[in-house]
């Protein structure tokens, strides 16, 4: 029986950009950080009040995972924000939405009445969207 | 939480003062002021803000000041340092604060995290599900193990 959730992994272009992103924008605190090798990197962040689930800021790179040009390919999906990773929550999305524009976070989607919810749309860094939803 | 979303200029305003929390929290921060700015009583700004944040306006700065003494802790900076940095007057109430809220003195989390990040720097597969370790070719490198 699976219980738990406690890696996701979402593609960036670049870390320290997303370091940036997640951590002093988005507010997510750094799990782990852990260099591996010349300009390899492991870096995990958690959501607020979520300790325990360890988002990977995962590097497209060539390599085992990304063979034959796929992490060239990939990059440019992820450019033209094919992915859509996540769903995240906030207390109130009104007051969240306009915090976030306020430090510069691009919104694909402002907050909108839709009939599974209030949601809004936002982008990282990297072109990766998601959508944030405020607890009923 | 059941509630009507508040209009979008009552947003900004506490969207202000949340910010202006973040950004002054090691001053000796009057909330009576941060409800004025605001245009908001005293009472209607507190409820307001818990609505939104889950929190009293107090409680926020609390809790702001103590994630910015991890922050500083994890730099390795000396307590009574982080202690007046963040903004609290005397290092007995910040010690006894921010054990309550993190269940270690900042003496032990300094040394808990130090700790940690000798081990990260040390053994960092230790720290990674091998199946993202092996997929990047980590796991042949027997000196992250």
């Amino acid at each position: 029986m699976i219980t738990r959730l406690n890696h996701v992994s979402i593609f960036v272009l670049n870390q320290d950009s997303s370091y940036e992103f997640y951590v002093n924008k988005l507010g997510f605190k750094v799990h782990t950080d852990a260099p591996m090798g010349p300009g390899k990197r492991w870096l995990t962040v958690c959501p607020p009040e979520q300790p325990d689930l360890e988002i990977t800021l995962m590097a497209i790179e060539d390599g085992i995972m990304f063979k034959n040009g796929a992490a060239e390919q990939m990059r440019e999906l992820v450019k033209k924000g094919t992915f859509g990773f996540a769903v995240f929550e906030c207390y109130d999305l009104n007051t969240t939405y306009e915090e976030m524009k306020a430090k510069g976070i691009e919104f694909k989607k402002p907050p909108t009445k839709e009939f599974y919810g209030y949601e809004a749309l936002f982008v990282d860094d990297s072109g990766n969207w998601f959508s944030l939803g405020q607890k009923k | 939480m059941t509630k009507e979303f508040p209009e979008i200029y009552l947003c900004k305003r506490i969207v202000q003062a949340k910010l202006f929390i973040d950004n002054h929290f090691s001053e000796d921060i009057d909330l009576n002021n941060i409800a004025d700015e605001a245009y908001f009583s005293k009472f209607h700004f507190i409820r307001l803000f818990k609505t939104i944040y889950a929190k009293t306006p107090h409680q926020y700065l609390i809790k702001v000041r103590i994630e910015n003494a991890k922050a500083l802790l994890e730099k390795n900076i000396p307590v009574n340092e982080v202690c007046n940095t963040v903004g609290f007057g005397s290092v007995s109430s910040f010690a006894e604060l921010f054990k309550r809220i993190t269940k270690l003195s900042p003496s032990k989390y300094q040394q808990q995290f130090k700790e940690r990040q000798e081990q990260i720097k040390t053994v960092p597969l230790q720290f990674i599900p091998n199946c993202f370790a092996e997929q990047k070719g980590w796991i042949q490198k027997s000196n992250f193990q």
